[in-house]
């Protein structure tokens, strides 16, 4: 028999038998044993062989469709939950009333109930809210790691908790690996959709209670898994970008409606005016286009934004390298680290090496400016070691010679 | 551990009754026909059809030709607001607490909507108010039974108080909790549309009738073959209606007993509750017994401090099937607009729970809900509300 017909012949028919027992661990959990957070001894890095039942987070993409199979197949008690977080518009493929109805028809077809639960208070607090407020102060937030932070692995950590799972899960292409120091992020071993980068922030607490069962796959590999399962997410394209902004209206329209956007002078460094742009708080650091320059002059790029004097600053390419990169927050994984460092300053950026010290980062070859607001992630080898947000001090950026 | 599965959510959607049923089976077995054909067999199925409508008619104390078949409780709501105000145009009025299926079709037309006090009940002061500084009222509507909370509202002070205001207005009621807890006939006397659905009372879902009084100008929301006197296109549901019919009759014909019982055990279920967790059960509506201002079935309580979908999360994981407020569409638990419009704060709103109760409720389903519920709340209040 070969690999694939084994693996039809597993996966065919639909896993019924988990049904009647599931919710099993309930009396006691009910009754007496308290499940906590911190007191998980798993190293994450299999599948098999945790106790308990498992909640799976399931956006209603295909990888979250796979890693509640995968778990499933691996003997779990698995129930399916859809967290349900913007009730706005959506047409990014995110949080839609279909996506919660794939979700359900793949839990169906496992056999596993599925939830959904209405976390939209703690979503426009948490995500939206502070979206529009970096904005608003000239930053480039990145939400999807905010929703990480505040939502997946804190908001539903805490309804799992309290409903008895020890263990969550998600399809994120990241491992959690067993170190000696405790369990660390580890990234994907498909390089294109790593996605270790916006699990950063997660501590050994969280760690300690969570799944990935996707971290060793590809996405080929994923697809080809949900294809053989005949799950109907197996060809659904990827979600994209921010999932309460629409492609039809974008950024501008969403941030116009909450904060009033307000037009901005572009400058050269020397304060001469330059150019403008229609609204200063949707201008990001490095970006070229979109700033009324006078055409024929080198490229130029923004390496400053000032909503305050709705000032917009640019520069050649050469200014918007830097030596040091401020911080306004960090967290090491375990202890603090010396020396030299990868760090990545978006999801699937090519990582720079570079020390963090002193809440900056320290790069060991000039480095482009990274947009406050945005995430720069440390790893040694393929761990993640620490991370944390790009602060606004102009005045300590200065080249090193 | 109970095993088997306590149901108390009979607002939501009821047991269908035996005679239901029984009726069902033998319309589908009778009439094959499409009733409104002009033939032996499709006559047949039109006095099925009209037995049932005259049935129905009578249980609630209207005139059979004032009925119009539809396919449930949320159609008849549309039908009422939408129809007269593309007839007559003019402004909508509702009050705040609605079901979803008469507030938005005002929402969506720019109407007015009246506040709740904290009993849930529509004041006729609060209609007044609003009818007075209102122009060109020509639909208003008021919930019977509110579906979340069971207030009852005075529906025949409230006529009076249209009469006199917007006397150029049409009242219509969605009447489908109340069908099973009071007396329709002398509350809907001064009404002149009232809006009833099968699966609230042990029918079939898919099922409903508006009434509407004589020589009121509706436009049809739907457009077909003219069925249902012009007012709702579409071949009628035979069998559906003589199912419908059928369990409005077992409903109406025990309901004096029904309320007594159930409301015994409703209060035997607050009590409970309230005994076991003291001060976390905050009773959003104080209704006793059966004669209240409040339906006898349905037990609206909020627990401080809880979160309602982490609650009903592990309720259902042991076998009792309840609700909160209304779901959307996903599934998700939405905060309650009912409560909002009562004036009860956001936080302790989210732990609404609704325990409802219909015909095939016993008191050892009252019992066991007092054995899940308890414990299930104070685990979530141990873990900051779930």
């Amino acid at each position: 028999m070969s690999g694939a017909d084994r693996r039809r012949r597993t996966y065919a028919e639909p896993v019924v038998a988990v049904t009647a027992p599931a919710f099993s661990w309930l009396a006691e959990r009910i009754g007496g044993v308290e499940p906590t957070l911190n007191g998980m001894s798993g190293n994450g890095t299999s599948i098999v062989g945790r106790a308990g039942p498992v909640l799976v987070a399931m956006s209603g993409g295909v990888d979250s469709s796979v890693a509640a199979a995968l778990l499933v197949e691996a003997g779990h008690e698995v129930v399916g939950v859809t967290m349900k977080l913007w009730g706005g518009p959506s047409d990014t493929g995110c949080c839609a009333v279909s996506d919660v109805d794939d979700a359900r028809r793949v839990a169906d077809r496992l056999g596993v109930e599925h939830h959904v639960f209405n976390f939209g208070d703690d979503f426009e607090r948490d995500v939206v809210a502070p979206y529009v407020a970096d904005h608003a102060a000239g930053r480039t937030p990145n939400p999807c790691i905010e929703c990480n932070r505040h939502l997946k692995f804190d908001r539903l950590l805490r309804r799992a908790d309290a409903l008895g799972f020890s263990t969550i899960a998600t399809g994120h292409h990241a491992r959690v690996v067993a170190t000696a120091d405790g369990p660390r992020i580890g990234r994907g071993a498909d390089a294109a959709k790593d996605q270790s980068y916006v699990l950063h922030m997660l501590d050994d607490a969280v760690l300690g209670c969570l799944l990935l069962p996707l971290g060793a796959m590809t996405k080929a590999e994923v697809r080809h898994i949900a294809a053989d399962l005949d799950l109907r997410t197996a060809a659904k394209p990827e979600s994209q970008d921010v999932c309460f902004i629409t492609n039809q209206h974008g950024r501008e329209a969403f941030l116009g409606d909450r904060i009033g956007l307000k037009p901005g002078v572009v400058v050269d460094r020397a304060g001469t005016r330059v150019g403008g742009v229609g609204s200063v708080e949707l201008v990001t650091v490095g970006q070229r286009k979109g700033l009324g320059l006078a055409g024929g002059t080198d490229p130029h790029y923004v390496i400053d934004v000032d909503p305050t004097s709705s000032t917009v600053t640019v520069g050649t390419a050469e200014d918007l390298l830097v030596d040091v990169t401020p911080l306004e927050s960090w967290a090491w994984t375990g202890e603090p680290l010396s020396g030299e460092l990868e760090l990545q300053c978006s999801a699937h950026g090519v990582p720079a090496p570079g020390e963090v010290v002193d809440n900056s980062v320290l790069w060991r070859d000039a480095h482009r400016r990274v947009a406050p607001g945005q995430s720069v992630v440390a790893y040694r080898g393929d761990l993640v070691v620490g991370g944390g947000i790009v602060g606004r001090r102009g005045e300590t950026v200065r080249r090193r010679q | 551990m109970p095993t088997s599965e306590v149901y108390l959510d009979h607002a939501a959607s009821t047991v269908v009754r035996a005679a239901s049923k029984a009726a069902w089976a033998a319309a589908v077995e009778a009439h094959h026909a499409n009733p409104t054909g002009a033939h032996k067999a499709a006559r047949s199925a039109r006095r099925a059809l009209d037995d049932a409508r005259d049935l129905i008619a009578e249980m609630v104390g209207r005139d059979p030709a004032e009925a119009v078949f539809t396919s449930g409780g949320s159609e008849a709501d549309n039908l009422a607001v939408r129809g007269v105000l593309a007839a007559r145009g003019g402004t909508a009025v509702c009050s705040a607490g609605e079901h979803h299926a008469v507030l938005e079709p005002v929402e969506h037309a720019d109407g007015l909507t009246v506040g709740l006090d904290a009993k849930g009940q529509v004041t006729p002061q609060a209609l007044a108010d609003t009818l007075k500084a209102a122009d060109d009222v020509s639909v208003v509507s008021i919930i019977a039974v509110n579906n979340e909370t069971g207030a009852v509202n005075d529906l025949p002070a409230l006529a009076q108080v249209v009469r006199e205001h917007a006397p150029g207005a049409l009242f219509h009621t969605d009447a489908v909790q109340a069908l099973s807890w009071i007396d329709l006939a002398p509350a809907v006397a001064d009404v002149d549309m009232v809006s009833i659905t099968g699966h609230k009372v042990g029918g079939p879902i898919g099922t409903g009738v508006l009434f509407v009084r004589a020589g009121i100008e509706l436009e049809a929301q739907i457009l077909g073959g003219g069925q249902e006197r012009g007012r709702r296109a579409g071949t009628p549901d035979v069998a559906g209606a003589a199912a419908f019919a059928a369990a409005v009759k077992a409903t109406v014909e025990r309901r004096p007993d029904e309320v007594v019982r159930l409301g015994g055990l409703r209060d035997r279920l607050v009590d409970g509750l309230v005994d076991r967790l003291g001060s976390a059960v905050v009773p959003t509506l104080l209704g006793r017994g059966h004669d209240s201002e409040v339906a006898a079935g349905i037990a609206h309580i909020c627990l401080d401090g809880v979160e309602a979908e982490a609650l009903l999360f592990l309720l259902d994981a042991q076998g009792l099937r309840a609700s909160a407020a209304s779901s959307c569409s996903s599934g998700a638990q939405d905060p309650s607009h009912v409560l909002a419009a009562m004036g009860v704060p956001r936080e302790l709103a989210a732990g609404s729970l609704r325990l409802s109760l219909g015909h095939s409720s016993t008191p050892a389903d009252v019992e066991t809900a007092l054995e899940i519920i308890p414990p299930a709340v104070k685990r979530l209040l141990r873990h900051g509300g779930g």
